[in-house]
């Protein structure tokens, strides 16, 4: 079908108040960063839907991006005719053709901003049944959760007609509810924490700690990938990586082995509050599930949480491993998590870490350290990257390899 | 240079050959390796194995490389005899497949396994009823070739499929060799055929290359152990240059496959319908549907079949005897003599066998030449002839 725009209905934020225009026009500024490939649309917020003309762009791919803008609830791709009678049959009997099957019940439902129209509301909802009765005889008429719904719009400048409505990725607009810090491993949970935190609105930045040589270039280029993954939710995304070598050598030779992980935790947990303060995050995100391993009891969690009082929004820490893996495998970020890079979270890993560490103790273990030292040296050393979802880590011979083949 | 020999082998094409050379340098390390230039190996590799997998309808992981069709053949019979050695010992093929199964079966006869070689009636084909009588409660597998080397049959392999759904634990492997971009893609990708063997120097690739498709689920004992390579079913450093070249191959031979296919058909037809025309010629190949597009095999009755092949070559025309393999050892063909034909006749055989490069031209002018090299046969021929 050949759609001239296509309609976006609000989330959530129609309810909140005074704060509607700052939102909607998040939302707009967060469309038009994901539809910026596409320069031939016009976009036209208004006050409760947003309209997109495409202009002869291809409503399909359009909507492929708009599936990942959190802040819409639905989306309905619409035909414009010019406001004459003739033209709204032919039109509308093409697009029921198209994308009602034989038997269905529907219903037309119009609305009219344009009250001079010829029809009212009741004698289009009624000239329009008519018609389908000579031309979809095997339609039927259902007012009640129809099938299918003919939306009849009357506007100034033309009539607008759809049958579908596609539901959104829901949750706020990215950037409406502030920015956080993600801790990204490379693992399965923390790219759906991630994408938890985006569909709350919450503007993340990626902080990965890689320690070479003990990890490899590809593990930080399997995490800058599953960067990538995430980015079409926020447009892009500052990936942050941190220098870890040093601090978990140092460790090693000082820290008993039971509390290797614990205090090692607690030094990434102070290296990304650190950072969340300098670049104005306002929280702290990552992927821990309780009970999953070690550092991820609640004990753990007291010792390690102990180091900052900014918050830690923890997504996924109520979620079964299995109900993780099937958001990780929705957003695409699970085969790539489960390639097999050593990071620094298993690197030098005790063959028993204690699944209970004592908060005390762990205190009095990172007091040995220079912890100010430690931290300064790693911050020297961050590298900030910008990452957009078309970016390529991975496969970086890929196009030589295809045209090779 | 009038090839019409590709059953045999075919020339590998000039950009396939780009494909090789680039890979070699730029692609050299060893995908075993954990450093970056062997990462990059690797992602060649890989690409291939899902370009591949990807043209035949097929998951990555059910495509695996080797050198060639004699080792698919080999390794996916001699691999099921030991995977599945504790359920049977009885294996079932044709009377006419290509030596690399039917030695390969031989062997293992040897060994104490027991093999049924299906008959096939005077034009070629195997009777699916007699594949139905074949099967025991200890039979491990069935292999079909898809398309006869020597004169182009295909077998009735949807037939032989629907059999064996009864057969849900019997291997059933197709020797695809001769198949491949011939306009079978819909019978290979019969989902009850659990295993398929190609050849890549029979498409425009380089030699020793190959592969087999293993469909997801089944299992074959490894032939080559070793490093592991192949998910640790084919050990040995993989051949990228050879195997992106292949995959480079396989894409051309596919694009466009029907009318690759009609093209061959429209040459075959031509030579065909010229070459019966002559009282002393029998033909072994049909037009009929049920015979590959690009082969075509006929015998001069009188004339042996070496002599024909060097006269031809006398117009810088290149066919053969009947299969390239057996050709040189001067036996008659297998797939002819399973047919019945009697041997001064069988002797008599040569084959054409055509690629999607050949052209009407050079049917017309093959046509040419055969009426000459008939004339000079007539001596030769029996005395009634003409």
């Amino acid at each position: 079908m050949n759609y001239s725009e296509i309609m976006v209905r609000y989330g959530e934020l129609s309810t909140k108040g005074k704060n509607r225009q700052a939102f909607i026009g998040r939302l707009h500024g967060n469309i038009t960063k994901a539809l910026h490939e596409f320069p031939a649309l016009t976009i036209r917020p208004k006050r409760d839907r947003l309209h997109i003309e495409l202009n002869g762009e291809d409503s399909t791919a359009v909507m492929a991006r708009l599936s990942k803008v959190f802040g819409i609830q639905s989306y309905s791709p619409s035909v414009k005719v010019a406001k004459d009678m003739d033209a709204v049959h032919e039109a509308a009997l093409a697009l029921m053709n198209e994308t009602v099957p034989q038997g269905s019940s529907y219903k037309v439902y119009t609305r009219r901003s344009d009250h001079t129209f010829e029809l009212d509301t009741n004698e289009m909802n009624l000239n329009l049944g008519d018609f389908f009765v000579d031309h979809r005889p095997d339609l039927k008429v259902q007012m009640h959760q129809p099938d299918f719904t003919l939306r009849v719009e009357v506007r100034r400048e033309a009539i607008y007609l759809s049958t579908q409505t596609i539901l959104g990725a829901g949750g706020m607009p990215v950037g409406t509810a502030g920015k956080a810090m993600l801790m990204l491993s490379g693992g399965i949970d923390s790219p759906v924490a991630g994408y938890y935190a985006l569909k709350r609105g919450v503007d993340i930045e990626m902080v990965h700690f890689f320690s070479p040589p003990y990890t490899s270039d590809s593990a930080l280029n399997k995490a800058k990938q599953l960067t990538t993954k995430l980015a079409p939710y926020a447009g892009y995304i500052e990936f942050i990586q941190v220098p870890f070598t040093e601090i978990q050598e140092t460790i090693k030779a000082t820290v008993p082995e039971g509390y290797l992980m614990t205090v090692q935790r607690r030094l990434m947990l102070r290296l990304t509050a650190a950072l969340a303060e300098k670049r104005g995050g306002l929280a702290i995100v990552n992927g821990e599930s309780i009970g999953q391993v070690a550092s991820q009891t609640l004990e753990s969690m007291v010792a390690i949480n102990d180091v900052t009082t900014m918050p830690i929004i923890r997504p996924v820490a109520t979620m079964d491993k299995t109900e993780i893996i099937k958001v990780a495998e929705d957003i695409d970020t699970y085969a790539l998590s489960i390639m097999p890079f050593e990071d620094c979270c298993t690197i030098f890993a005790p063959p028993s870490p204690k699944t209970k560490p004592n908060l005390d103790k762990s205190r009095y273990f990172e007091s040995k350290l220079d912890v100010a030292g430690l931290m300064e040296r790693a911050l020297a050393g961050v590298k900030v990257t910008e990452i957009k979802s078309s970016d390529e880590f991975m496969n970086q011979d890929q196009d030589l390899i295809t045209e090779l083949l | 240079m009038i090839y019409f020999d590709n059953s045999a082998t075919t020339k590998a094409l000039p950009v396939v050959l780009d494909t090789y050379r680039k890979v070699s340098e730029d692609f050299f390390g060893n995908p075993s390796s954990l450093h970056a230039v062997g990462g990059k190996a690797d992602e060649m590799l890989q690409s291939a194995r899902a370009q591949i997998a990807q043209l035949m309808q097929a998951k990555p992981d059910e495509i695996y490389f080797t050198s060639g069709g004699t080792e698919g053949d080999n390794w996916i019979i001699k691999g099921t005899a030991i995977e599945k050695r504790p359920f049977g010992k009885h294996l079932i093929t044709t009377a006419v497949e290509h030596p690399a199964v039917i030695n390969t079966m031989k062997q293992l006869e040897s060994l104490g396994f027991e093999v049924t070689y299906l008959p096939v009636d005077k034009r070629g084909f195997i009777n699916p009823a007699d594949l139905k009588a074949a099967l025991r409660d200890d039979t491990i597998l069935v292999s079909i070739m898809a398309v006869n080397n020597e004169i182009g049959a295909k077998q009735p392999i949807d037939e032989v499929a629907k059999i064996l759904t009864a057969y849900p634990n019997v291997h059933f492997h197709v020797d695809a060799v001769q198949a491949i971009g011939k306009g079978l893609m819909p019978s290979l990708r019969n989902p009850r055929i659990d295993f398929l063997t190609f050849s890549g120097h029979k498409f425009h690739a380089p030699r020793g290359t190959g592969f087999i498709y293993m469909k997801e689920g089944k299992h074959l004992a490894p032939l080559l152990t070793g490093g592991g390579q192949e998910s640790n079913l084919r050990s040995g450093t993989e051949n990228v240059p050879a195997i992106a070249a292949m995959a480079k191959a396989l894409r051309l031979l596919l694009d466009d496959e029907a009318g690759k296919v009609a093209h061959q058909a429209a040459i075959r037809q031509h030579i065909y319908e010229h070459v019966a025309q002559a009282a002393n010629t029998v033909m072994f190949s049909q037009l009929t549907p049920d015979f590959a597009p690009h082969i075509l095999t006929f015998a001069i009755a009188g004339v042996r079949g070496e002599t024909i092949v060097h006269a031809f070559e006398q117009h810088d025309i290149y066919i053969s005897t009947t299969s390239a393999c057996s050709s040189k050892k001067g036996t008659e063909s297998s797939t002819l003599a399973a047919m019945r034909v009697p041997d001064n006749v069988a002797t008599s055989a040569v084959r054409i066998s055509l690629d999607e490069y050949n052209t009407l031209q050079e049917a017309d002018a093959f046509n040419q030449a055969f009426d000459q090299v008939y004339a000079g046969f007539k001596k030769l021929m029996p005395a009634h002839a003409e």
